[in-house]
């Protein structure tokens, strides 16, 4: 039997017709799909270089050691504003750490029946809460009950910032960690917190740090919610008060001084903005560097 | 039988002491109860923002959210410039953002580029999206603004407010419709290429439509984050309250004004702008809460 070739087979038809507009078509989507992506990176390329050119023409050793200048006063830093949203940050993380890792604990080891689905609900919901009215929230239930703003305040409100974060990072974390792990914890007779505790969250621990560092970077930029809560001073963090007085952040100095028709300010607010965007940066180079490693 | 069970080393199985039981118990109910706080916690920043309404929800009632003036001096407040600024900044940043961030995401879930530099520019949106507002602000202000002089930009106003609102934006629509993208399956790919479909007759007619809701949850998502966004907005948009249909007139959001007024608000204007937070997570909360179950859909199919 010989294979009948179709005669109106012409193979000319296979090769990619450069003038089809089907072909043109896919060419001109191309250069767009080229072109949008340079459009995106644009802007990303243009604040790097405008923080690492104007930020570092303004660090020097003073303006991590002095206090916020006067307007018209040359020199001065912001060492109070560092030390400020170290506190404040250091505050969230002591509420949100143990509530947030508690909190998805619970929906990766004992979820069952409705709630986890309502949790997980409402941490979506939480995140996406807009941090104005976390501030305006932390004003209401504890400036108003305190009669001042504080230090306490403002790392209350960037708790509420940062849970969503933190709960949804540990509970991805503990995801990870293979169900045969806990089989086999409880198989050599293993209570359930000690499965929790002992095998499951070590195991976990990495990626929930991760979690944690890219937390802390998101507070140490959040502005809204201190301009209600810990406003500003120009003066050190007192603990004679027990923090309960106007506190410094370098989130809020960089609006403060921004704003202000002054280049002295204006310098140092590029100064601390630079700051602030190279934790950010070494907070993702470290969460990108612990997450490429599994243990599992 | 002695009535106890002997394990195979001889010794009788003990139940476990009462103490580990009653450990293991309140360590479940400790992690059931942090759980329950979260619900509680979004009930709570509901009811202390309404609580503090009160008092300007009885004396201008609905009326407030059409109102135009706001005069702390006469104690006058409507919302109406407010939420105009909002809606409009919001439209303008998505109507940038979306077909940029969509073109982002198809460029990087194709194969046009080899997977080490694709996850180089993964990182590189992702640092966008991590750098603060303020800092989007800082930047909008000293370069973005004289930057834009040619155009008539000549002091904070509208348009770079929704430009910079657009950029803030751009890195979670292009990270959600990449996820999106990419996990649709390999085999409707192949099967369009099959059929002799380009490849950009594939990404239209096959990729898109099978990642369409998660490109619209990742839309939703974003326009949540646009009517909330504060600090960059109340450093580039002038911080007005007037309703202007040109885009080089300063004018204001609801979170802009909140911003710029309450360290100096007293008595009603304090209770007039616990109103406009009260509008403005109301607001937010339908559009994230929509955003939700659309992304719900998703994860069905």
């Amino acid at each position: 039997m010989t294979y009948q070739f179709p005669t109106d087979f012409d193979p000319s038809e296979l090769k990619i017709n450069s003038k089809s507009p089907r072909t043109l078509f896919g060419f001109i989507m191309n250069g767009i799909t080229f072109l949008f992506i340079g459009i995106a990176v644009v802007p990303l390329f243009a604040i790097v270089s405008y923080l690492l050119f104007k930020g570092i023409g303004s660090l020097s050793p003073s303006v991590f050691t002095e206090l916020p200048p006067p307007p018209l006063v040359p020199g001065g830093g912001f060492g109070n504003a560092i030390v400020g949203t170290f506190i404040m940050v250091g505050i969230a993380l002591c509420i949100s750490v143990p509530i947030g890792v508690m909190t998805a604990i619970y929906l990766s080891e004992f979820s069952k029946g409705q709630l986890p689905e309502i949790v997980r609900f409402a941490t979506n919901v939480l995140n996406g809460v807009p941090s104005v009215i976390v501030g305006v929230f932390a004003f209401a239930a504890f400036v108003l009950t305190t009669g001042t703003y504080s230090a306490w305040a403002g790392g209350f409100a960037l708790s509420v910032v940062i849970m969503p974060i933190i709960i949804s990072t540990s509970y991805e974390a503990l995801k990870l960690v293979p169900k045969e792990v806990r089989d086999a914890s409880i198989g050599i007779g293993a209570n359930d917190y000690q499965t929790v505790l002992q095998v499951v969250l070590p195991a976990a621990i990495p990626p929930i740090l991760t979690g944690i560092t890219l937390a802390t970077a998101r507070a140490a930029g959040e502005t809204a919610p201190l301009l209600f809560t810990a406003l500003f001073s120009q003066f050190w963090p007192n603990f004679d008060t027990k923090l309960m007085e106007p506190t410094a952040s370098l989130a809020v100095l960089v609006y403060n001084f921004a704003i202000v028709p002054f280049a002295n300010q204006n310098n140092l607010s590029w100064a601390a903005a630079f700051v602030i965007v190279m934790l950010v940066l070494i907070a993702n180079i470290i969460a990108r560097v612990v997450t490429a490693k599994r243990q599992y | 039988m002695t009535g106890k069970t002997i394990d195979s080393y001889g010794k009788p199985i003990e139940p476990r002491a009462s103490s580990e039981r009653i450990f293991d118990n309140s360590f479940k109910i400790a992690a059931k109860a942090f759980a329950i706080a979260i619900c509680l916690l979004i009930i709570w920043i509901i009811f202390q923002v309404f609580s503090q309404a009160i008092p300007a929800i009885k004396e201008f009632g609905l009326g407030f959210i059409s109102n135009t003036p706001w005069d702390p001096i006469r104690d006058v407040f409507g919302l109406w410039p407010s939420i105009f600024g909002t809606l409009v900044s919001s439209a303008l940043a998505l109507l940038i953002a979306v077909p940029i961030g969509i073109g982002v995401a198809i460029f990087l879930s194709e194969d046009y580029i080899p997977s080490g530099i694709q996850r180089v520019f993964v990182f590189l949106v992702e640092l966008l999206a991590a750098i603060p507002s303020v800092v989007y602000g800082l930047w909008g202000l000293f370069v973005l603004v004289p930057f834009l002089k040619p155009v008539g930009v000549t002091r904070p106003s509208m348009l770079p407010a929704a430009l910079i609102l657009s950029i803030m934006i751009l890195p979670m629509i292009s990270a959600i419709s990449r996820d999106a993208l990419s996990n649709v399956s390999k085999d409707m790919r192949q099967a369009a290429i099959g059929l002799g479909a380009t490849r950009w007759e594939t990404i239209l007619q096959v990729v898109i439509p099978a990642a369409s809701s998660g490109i619209i949850g990742g839309i939703m998502l974003a326009l949540g984050r646009a009517l909330g966004e504060t600090m960059a907005i109340v450093m580039l948009i002038g911080n007005s309250n007037q309703v202007s249909t040109s885009l080089l007139q300063p004018a204001t959001t609801i979170s802009a004004l909140i911003a710029n007024q309450f360290a100096e608000a007293q008595g009603l204007q304090v209770s007039a702008l616990m109103y406009a937070a009260f509008v403005l997570a109301v607001i937010t909360l339908i559009v994230n809460i929509l955003a939700q179950i659309v992304v719900k859909q998703l994860q069905k199919i």
